[in-house]
């Protein structure tokens, strides 16, 4: 992370709850994330670590009455997220920064054609004619893939794949600065997703996007991916650029997602999972919130809660294993 | 000699629809050895879910046979298949879904041993349950429990309890562990790996995730749009793919290795509708190697080296 690079958010000691029927959920705890100008971050994380909850967060769509939140700054290009109106969020959302969700479906309105809906997108956020906005919208459909002809189509008539990428060039109509992803691959096949994910590349680039990307896929994150942030239970647990992740891996849960992987360019006979299961998100372990599950963790896991620390440049990690002399895990790290 | 408990010959399934007929599965052979897993591996709308059930009798085949230990048991009664049943399980993809939310942990796995009057005795009954439990890695303390009070992986295990619950010797596994986080799937598949090796298990596994079959299966079918274009041996299919689609396929597995980038055979197009199919191959449309023969008459699947089968016009060209 080269100091000069223009930081385009700034998310500052995040922490989203969920609060129900006197149960309170943790969803978000705390956690810290800066984006710098046209790299992309991966939020990976199992079930529950609260990664669509830190994207909702960013665009001010945390659900009400039961979310909230509680604490923190989201700065985006110097204004804070947290401090605005509605309608002030209105006026960024779609511009200054978008979100694709995981599934087209619910993204898509049934009974509008794609085109139609692209162009709604348009005229909302640009002073210009609809037919204008009409036909810059075919051009986009053509620019994620689909003819131009289909855009007086409706959703229902297109595969998911063509969906997908519907929604991507709905996201894309306003050329906005920061598009966050929500798992906008999971629900494809292998192929269809090998060509999504070529083109947000492709875009990604030539529209000059930053980009948070979320899946809980360490073989999307290696395709796709600047940077990496490791999620659980509501935590930040390690944070690096790509090689610091993959080839330098410093926590042990994220260790224990490499192991858990079948490889298929590895034989491997048995695979050694992680043990036991996710937290209950109402009653967080105290101590390392990781630490019921981890190999390495001692008497002292169990009380002190560790900070993420800067152990190079561009790498943190939260494990207090690290103050014990000679520690290191046993993946084999290059 | 080879002792094969299960074969299936030319099986068909067609599904009406107002646009025509579905040629969900269309002419589909295979045989699997006692003992071993073979994969089913293809994209969504393949058939493989389909294969499944016409095996197991839960839709009824269109056409073709289906042999399990020599028996042809497309023909026998449906009352003869319940009680066949005992010895051809399946576990489904949603844990959830397919437990009954008002049944315990252990009255679910009791169950199916009431009913199928595996072991008398009430005593003997739980006994069993205790140890059923065990071996899917359930704690006891989950006895009284009720599924919704137990996360995915847990409820998986609950699922596979049951299908062994019956000492059956061949389990057909639809996507078993799909809906798992990546750390729970793996405790799920070293069980599995686990109870077959103790038990002798013969299973089926159905899965659209690649680096899963490879690890858990002896064989692999590829399947696209109703037919198998690939045969092989796990490790033959992996480290020698020869029909076009099967490159593309392996190709787009994204890998979580930074040195492993490798050449990507990107697919244009996407799959076209099993409604009706014309005769050429069905993976004509998308194939880099399309040729005009592809478009005249669909390929037959052709033994290339033991083993390995392939359904491609290419072969002839070489
Ligand atoms: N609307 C809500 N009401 C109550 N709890 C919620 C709500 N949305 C999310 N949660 C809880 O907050 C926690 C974080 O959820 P979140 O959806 O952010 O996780 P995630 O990392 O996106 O998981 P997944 O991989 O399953 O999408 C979970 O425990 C979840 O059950
Ligand atoms: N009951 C049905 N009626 C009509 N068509 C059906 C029915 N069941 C399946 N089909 C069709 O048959 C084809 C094969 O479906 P099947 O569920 O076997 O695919 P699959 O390979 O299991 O896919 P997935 O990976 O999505 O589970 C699809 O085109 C599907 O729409
Ligand atoms: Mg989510
Ligand atoms: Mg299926």
């Amino acid at each position: 992370m080269n100091s000069n690079d223009k930081k385009v958010l700034e998310v500052k000691n995040l922490t989203v709850t969920y609060e129900s029927e006197g149960s309170v959920v943790e969803a978000v705890n705390g956690i810290n994330l800066d984006l710098t100008a046209r790299k992309t971050v991966g939020l990976v994380g199992e079930t529950g670590a609260g990664k669509t909850t830190t994207a909702l967060s960013l665009l001010g769509l945390v659900q009400k009455p039961q979310g909230h939140v509680k604490n923190g700054k989201i700065i985006i290009n110097g204004k804070n997220i947290l401090e605005m109106t509605e309608k002030e969020l209105e006026n960024i959302r779609g511009k200054e920064i978008a979100m694709i969700f995981q599934d087209p479906m619910t993204a898509l309105n049934p009974v509008m054609t794609v085109g139609d809906q692209i162009a709604e997108s348009i005229v909302k956020h640009e002073k210009v004619k609809y037919e204008e906005a009409f036909a810059k919208a075919s051009e986009l459909l053509e620019t994620v893939g689909i003819d131009k002809a289909r855009a007086k189509e409706y959703p229902h008539q297109f595969s998911g794949g063509m969906r997908q990428r519907v929604v991507i060039a709905i996201a894309l109509a306003c050329r906005p600065g920061i598009l966050i992803a929500d798992e906008p691959t999971t629900a494809l096949d292998v192929t269809i997703q090998a060509q999504v994910l070529d083109m947000m590349k492709k875009l990604k680039d030539e529209y000059e996007t930053s980009m948070i990307m979320i899946t809980h896929d360490l073989g999307v994150v290696a395709e796709i991916c600047d940077e990496v942030a490791v999620m659980y239970a509501g935590h930040i647990l390690e944070y690096g650029v790509l090689e610091d992740i993959f080839n330098r891996t410093k926590h042990p849960y994220t260790e224990g997602l490499f192991n858990s992987i079948p490889d298929i360019n590895d034989d491997k006979i048995r695979l050694v999972p992680i043990d036991g299961g996710m937290p209950d998100p109402s009653n967080l372990p105290k101590g390392c919130v990781f630490h019921p599950r981890c190999p390495y963790a001692d008497e002292k896991c169990k009380t002190e809660k560790p900070e993420l620390k800067n152990i190079s440049e561009t790498h943190q990690v939260a494990c207090i294993a690290y103050d014990r002399p000679g520690f290191s895990l046993g993946r084999s790290n290059s | 000699m080879t002792d094969t408990i299960l074969e299936v010959k030319d099986m068909k399934k067609y599904f009406n629809s107002p646009k025509g007929k579905v040629h969900a599965v269309d002419g589909v052979s295979f045989s699997i050895e006692r003992g071993s897993t073979l994969g089913i591996v293809g994209e969504s709308g393949c058939g493989k879910s389909t294969i499944g059930k016409s095996i197991l009798r839960l839709t009824e085949p269109s056409d073709g046979q289906v042999f399990f230990e020599g028996k042809d048991i497309t023909e026998i009664s449906k009352r003869e298949m319940r009680r066949l049943r005992k010895d051809m399980q399946i576990v489904f993809q949603d844990p959830y879904s397919s437990l009954n939310p008002r049944k315990t942990v252990s009255q679910a796995i009791r169950e199916p041993i009431v009913i199928n009057n595996i072991i008398k005795g009430k005593d003997a009954i739980n006994d069993r349950v205790v140890e059923l439990m065990e071996m899917v890695g359930l704690d006891q303390r989950l006895y009284n429990t009720y599924p919704h009070e137990l996360d995915g992986g847990r409820r998986q295990r609950i699922c596979i309890a049951r299908a062994l619950a019956v000492e059956p010797k061949f389990i057909l596994c639809d996507e078993p562990v799909s809906a798992l986080d990546v750390s729970i799937q793996a405790q799920i598949l070293n069980l599995m790996k686990d109870l077959q090796e103790q038990l002798g298990l013969t299973y089926i596994f159905i899965t659209h995730d690649l680096s899963v079959v490879k690890f858990f299966s002896d064989r692999i079918i590829v399947m696209y749009l109703g037919k198998v274009v690939e045969t092989a041996s796990a490790d033959d299919l992996f480290k020698n793919p020869v029909h076009p689609y099967t490159q593309a396929l392996l190709s787009s597995i994204p890998v979580p290795d930074l040195e492993a980038r490798k050449e990507r055979i990107m697919l244009s197009g996407e799959i076209s509708s099993p409604i009706n199919p014309k005769n050429e191959c069905r993976f004509a449309k998308r194939c880099r190697f399309v040729m005009d023969v592809c478009h005249e008459s669909a390929p037959d699947l052709t033994e290339i080296s033991e083993g390995h089968c392939v359904a491609c016009h290419l072969l002839k060209t070489k």
